[in-house]
């Protein structure tokens, strides 16, 4: 198979090997044609497939190697982007990025997890994304910045998981996560997040509180990861299918639940087919957003953020 | 005669630290057969090791409020299954057995009483109830519990034990995590005192947001408490946990808890630390709850 072609898309790496194949024979117009043939039932049969996704094969897209990073978003969207580093307390962690950016001719902050892409050495040094106690405490430094000169705040989510190791325990991640909790939802500058890969509980929602919760299509948000609760639900992890189902962690199903505001457009084949234009689709919600939460007074916005988390799990409650 | 001694101990079961029903029980940390209705007279403490047994939430409501009474509040707030959730077997099955087993309609207590003559809002969870777990019925009672704390000025004390957030109830339970921890950010900037008091377990999104964020986190000793599960660490960094990891003692002295103290003195502890909170919120205008005053920076 073709390196980076997820499982279910195998109907897909059967013809791309024939493109390739085809390619190495001399150029005819009989030749060009066909591969010209071939491509086109590729994107037909993509379309298709993405269409309609399982959730467990959403999972496989969002945490697919080369979906577009936060950096990559920045490069994209972003103007004057300068990366700022550490907690001022232990370390600077890797796996989450801060820094100063411009959007539209506006100043902002932008902060986000960082698996490290394709790139083995790169994921290494950023842990594969899974944030220790010292990447919460330099985001919510980092917010406290915009705080103070007034600046919005764009947070990009994509990480499995908060580090589950020692070093985060002794350094205290939960508190790390329930302080960030606590102290985003009383900023009152605009925050606006963006889940685009995988939203691995409490180490993403740890930086997740917002005015304005964008989702994208095939990114993934999960109170845990389907691996996990098959291990502990159904006592084997293998069934982690069944465990995605179960779980409702798929964008529609956020947005039917009430947890985030508004679905973003992938390009056909996914975010990871084409980066650029997954970053041009990002580009009229993430605009919009910053307008509309921008204009609100501060008291205003702080009131409707905690009304807006507040709501959240009452469609699923009765009595008194 | 063999050369090599085996040194290395079998491992051993994880302690089961439930009250089990008869009259006498083993003690799981000192191994003595303790007769259950002396235990009645120490809280639930073993005499000898001081082995906390874990208890129920209305044991718990009794052991901390004046005279035992208290007025439950929210206590028929029940969860529909939003999901509708199956796994081995339906969630909606769990929650009936849960309900039947506890008496409860979810795994926590909303309670106002007084404690040593002041008026307070407790929490107390019950581990009985599918572990414990936060799922929207536990996030919306706290809130409202935090709430009602903020409109009386009254102290409000939550008593955790709990494996986390509730799986069964998906990125639902999650985002109580956000939702209970904004309620206590009002409080917080309101000056009103909140107390966390952790007992065996308090993990996962529990010790990830209310558990951590009093004014003081007071825990039971040798209580289990972390954010990461022991075993889901061990995967991790391939490696047993050396003894005593993630519990009590190990977090008070990496900084994250304020002070251990044992069941039979949490009361006139609570007590002194309101004592001196007390003066604080009385001091404070109650000022207009909407809208939170900016952070000083």
């Amino acid at each position: 198979m073709p390196p980076d072609t997820l499982d279910f898309e195998a109907p897909i790496a059967v013809l791309l090997r024939e493109i390739e194949d085809l390619s190495k024979l001399p150029s005819t117009p009989e030749r060009d044609r066909a591969i010209e043939d071939l491509r086109t039932r590729v994107e037909s049969i993509r379309i298709d497939l993405y269409a309609h996704l399982r959730p467990w094969q959403r999972v496989l897209v969002a945490r697919h190697p080369a979906r577009p990073t936060v950096l990559d978003y920045v490069s994209h969207l972003f103007a004057d982007f300068i990366e700022i580093a550490g907690d001022r307390r232990f370390a600077d962690d890797r796996a989450i990025i801060a820094g100063l950016a411009t959007y539209k001719g506006e100043p902002v902050l932008v902060v986000g997890h960082h698996k490290g892409g394709g790139d083995t050495a790169q994921k290494i040094q950023r842990n594969f994304g899974y944030a220790r106690p010292e990447g919460y405490r330099k985001a919510l430094r980092a917010m406290k910045l915009a705080e103070k000169f007034g600046r919005s705040v764009v947070v990009f989510v994509d990480t499995p998981a908060a580090y589950p190791g020692v070093e985060s325990e002794e350094r205290g991640i939960a508190e790390a996560i329930a302080y960030n909790l606590r102290e985003m939802a009383a900023l009152t500058v605009p925050i606006v997040v963006v889940v685009h890969g995988e939203g691995g509980s409490g180490g993403a929602l740890g930086i997740a509180v917002g005015d304005r919760i964008l989702m994208h299509e095939h990114a993934v948000y999960s109170v845990i990861p389907p691996e996990g609760c098959a291990a502990i639900l159904w006592r084997n992890a293998e069934r982690k299918v069944e465990a995605a189902e179960a779980l409702k962690l798929t964008a529609p199903d956020l947005l039917r639940l009430g947890l985030i505001d508004e679905i973003v457009p992938e390009p056909p084949g996914g975010a990871h087919a084409d980066g650029a234009a997954a970053a041009a689709l990002l580009d009229e919600p993430l605009e919009r957003a910053l307008r509309d939460i921008g204009a609100l007074d501060p008291d205003t916005r702080a009131e409707r953020r905690y009304q807006k988390f507040r709501q959240m799990g009452s469609v699923g409650i009765t009595g008194e | 005669m063999a050369w090599f001694k085996k040194t290395r101990q079998p491992i051993k079961a994880d302690r089961a630290s439930r009250m089990p029903e008869g009259l006498w029980v083993k003690c799981p940390g000192c191994s003595r057969v303790l007769y259950k209705k002396d235990l009645g007279g120490t809280l639930n403490v073993c005499p000898r090791c001081a082995h906390h047994f874990r208890i129920p939430a209305t044991e718990r409501l009794g052991t901390l409020l004046d005279h035992g009474r208290w007025t439950e509040h929210f206590a028929g707030l029940a969860s529909t299954d939003p999901l509708q959730f199956v796994d081995t077997k339906p969630y909606r099955d769990r929650l009936a057995a849960a309900r039947q087993a506890t008496g409860l309609e979810d795994a926590v207590i909303i309670a106002t009483g007084r404690l040593d003559g002041t008026d307070v809002v407790m929490a107390a969870m019950e581990y009985g109830f599918i572990g414990g777990s936060m799922g929207i019925v536990v996030g919306e009672k706290l809130t409202r519990a935090a709430e009602l704390a903020l409109e009386q000025r009254h102290p409000f004390i939550v008593v955790s034990c709990s494996g986390g957030a509730r799986m069964m109830e998906g990125a639902l339970s999650l985002m109580q995590m956000a939702k209970v921890s904004a309620a206590l950010a009002r409080l917080d900037r309101a000056g009103v005192p909140f107390i966390s008091i952790l007992t065996d377990p308090t993990t996962g999104g529990v010790t990830a947001s209310f558990a951590m964020l009093g004014d003081l986190n007071i825990a039971e000793p040798r209580a289990l408490i972390g954010f990461a599960g022991p075993r889901v660490i061990e995967q991790t960094i391939r490696q047993k946990l050396p003894e005593g990891f993630q519990r009590s003692e190990f977090l008070l002295e990496r900084g994250m808890l304020d002070l251990i103290v044992d069941r039979r003195e949490m009361k006139s502890t609570l007590a002194l630390a309101l004592r001196f909170m007390g003066a604080g919120a009385a001091r404070r205008p109650a000022g207009n709850p909407a809208a939170p005053p900016p952070l000083p920076h």
